[in-house]
């Protein structure tokens, strides 16, 4: 291994980069594109959803519950009848996702000591939405009713008293955001890459190449080289926007974060080129580039579903997907802070990964000569 | 092995599952030689050449270039090559010097001796004063002496020439050829395919390679006499039918 070659390598394929202004517009700006697309349409949290209020009482009690509704960012009530008559067009019509009738009668139940119910009328399309749109108007029924309780001095006999840890908010976009780099980084390394040895196979000059003292490794590696400057600058870019745009707290060490980030990218890039390896052209290699990363990045990694969901079969697979470990450290590095010393297993993996990966695909352009 | 054999091939064998590319083909190469390999397409040329530069293994046979084993010591063959393939690999989107400077770099050519050499590969290829330019722009010519100047950048001392001339018009084959003479005096030898029979008379000995048999060997004039014909064309007709009765 001559670290000339490689360099000499490292430089021409820098220079194939800054050439092919399209392909450099696309490194550089997809990732903040799909950060942006991903950051702010990809919200798990619930709001401002569409109700509508059938007040069959109309007395002060029914009015604030129905302000209570008003009052609220998590609902945003489109309409207040006094029939049920409408509810179901409005559903069908997908108007209003839910209709919260409160019944005739309902302010002289309270008084009298009863329970009034109050009915919840829902579109289950999505049941996602639709079951936390059940919590969020139980939880503003039930603390109404409390309140009202507390004024006549009578308490529930226990309280939950909820502390949240790490992401205090709940905010979906703070365990999104730092998983999604991974997804963005794991797919910009190897589409990037993935065409460069096809590229060279179909231009001929990869018979050239293996024609000189240059090894297979020194290809690779002069390779990675070159398009690492391009993942690093991703990664930077990446973090700002997290930090800056969405306000994610990052809370760990910043050169940890760096540190695997870096490990992460010689993977996922060593990746790339084993398929462009096998690939052999171009076009075919992109296609297995965006299967083989975006996928078991999207899916497999825990990003958004949560791997204990899944069923043994799958879980087992998604040990073998990177991008899964390093989504696992990102988390544990943005919201709880953490470093080396409870994350070392993952990094690890992360480095026997790069390690094989980059292996196999100098093993695999050898082997096109021997 | 004597020190003057540039080249050495003994009972090289290349199969590729049944099909027999290179077929038992034994023939030394001495240095400073011309040495012409002639045949139809399929006819195993570039298979051997591709032996010869440690891309492809043979299946069986021995293939020594500079005194080296191309099977146990292919990084010592591949540092006293040049190769030229039939696709000038030149990028496309590097300058004519972004070129040299790469092979200057993975040929390993000193730092001291770079200018130097990127300056005689200009004069060469007649590219001086064009070292900015765009390999992409050059015209035919142009580019396959720019891609025969990245293969002798190091110096070495036997070049393999894969069809060198494909695609290129006769005014710039010849001019290429003078080029080939001129590396040929000077002391290095050269592995050359092509399937123009003009070609052939550049050649100081050729090999006529037909379904991977070598059906003959020597250096043009004598093929000629010995079949009594006028021309190389004529001579290959002649080997060919000689080979398939």
């Amino acid at each position: 291994m001559k670290f000339r070659r490689v360099k000499a390598m490292a430089r021409k394929e820098f220079l194939h980069i800054v050439r092919d202004t399209r392909s450099l517009v696309m490194a550089l700006l997809v990732p903040l594109f799909m950060l942006f697309l991903f950051g702010y349409a990809l919200s798990l949290d619930v709001d401002h959803i569409p109700t509508m209020i059938v007040d069959q009482d109309q007395t002060p009690s029914s009015r604030e519950l129905r302000a209570r509704f008003e009052g609220t960012p998590y609902f945003e009530v489109r309409g207040v009848e006094t029939s049920t008559a409408l509810v179901n067009r409005e559903i069908d019509r997908g108007a209003i996702l839910l209709a919260v009738v409160i019944p005739a009668g309902f302010h002289r139940d309270l008084a009298r000591g009863e329970r009034p119910g109050v009915q919840l009328l829902l579109d289950g399309s999505d049941s996602n939405t639709a079951s936390i749109a059940i919590n969020y108007a139980q939880a503003l029924i039930t603390g109404w009713s409390l309140e009202r309780m507390a004024g006549r001095r009578a308490s529930l006999p226990a309280e939950a008293q909820v502390r949240v840890f790490y992401n205090s908010d709940l905010k979906s976009r703070n365990f999104l955001i730092p998983g999604l780099i991974a997804v963005v980084l794991m797919i910009i390394a190897a589409l990037l890459t993935s065409l460069t040895i096809a590229r060279e196979w179909e231009n001929g000059s990869m018979e050239q190449l293996l024609s000189t003292p240059l090894r297979p490794a020194e290809i690779v590696l002069g390779k990675l080289a070159a398009y690492f400057a391009i993942g690093a600058v991703d990664v930077v870019t990446s973090v700002l926007v997290s930090i800056f745009v969405f306000d994610v707290p990052l809370r760990g060490n910043l050169f940890f974060l760096a540190f695997a980030s870096g490990i992460f990218l010689f993977g996922a890039l060593a990746w790339g080129i084993l398929i462009s390896a096998i690939a052999k052209t171009q076009l075919l290699a992109y296609q297995m580039g965006m299967l083989s990363s975006f996928l078991p990045a999207f899916l497999l990694s825990g990003f958004m579903y949560s791997i204990e969901n899944m069923p043994q079969a799958i879980q087992v697979t998604t040990y073998i997907v990177p991008a899964r470990y390093f989504i696992a450290v990102l988390k544990a590095v943005y919201l709880k802070g953490e470093g080396m010393t409870l994350l070392w297993a993952q990094i690890v993996f992360l480095a026997v990964y790069g390690g094989i990966v980059f292996a196999l695909a100098t093993r695999k352009i050898g082997h096109k000569v021997a | 092995m004597p020190a003057e054999i540039a080249v050495e091939i003994q009972g090289l064998v290349k199969r590729f599952g049944d099909f027999v590319a290179v077929d038992n083909v034994s023939l030394t190469v001495a240095k400073g030689e011309i040495f012409g390999f002639l045949g139809p397409n399929g006819a195993g040329k570039s298979t051997t050449i591709r032996i010869l530069c440690g891309l492809l293994a043979p299946t069986s046979g021995r293939a020594f270039v500079s005194g080296f084993d191309v099977a146990t010591e292919p990084e010592k063959v591949k540092r006293s090559i040049g190769y030229m393939s039939q696709r000038f690999s030149l990028y496309d989107d590097l300058t004519v010097e972004e070129n040299l400077n790469f092979f200057c770099g993975i040929y390993g050519v000193p730092k001291e001796r770079r200018e130097e050499r990127k300056q005689y590969v200009l004069s060469m290829a007649g590219l001086t004063g064009k070292r900015t330019v765009m390999t992409r722009l050059l015209a035919g010519g142009w580019k396959q002496r720019l891609a025969l100047g990245t293969a002798i950048l190091h110096e070495p001392p036997v070049l393999f020439l894969d069809e060198p001339t494909s695609g290129v018009d006769p005014i710039a084959r010849r001019a290429f050829w003078d080029l080939i003479d001129q590396l040929s005096q000077a002391g290095r030898t050269i592995f050359v395919t092509t399937h123009y029979m003009d070609e052939a008379e550049y050649c100081h000995r050729i090999a006529l390679l037909y379904k991977g048999k070598a059906v003959a060997m020597d250096s043009p004039r004598a093929l000629k006499q010995e079949m009594g014909v006028g021309s190389m064309e004529e001579v290959f007709i002649s080997a060919i039918e000689r080979e398939d009765r």
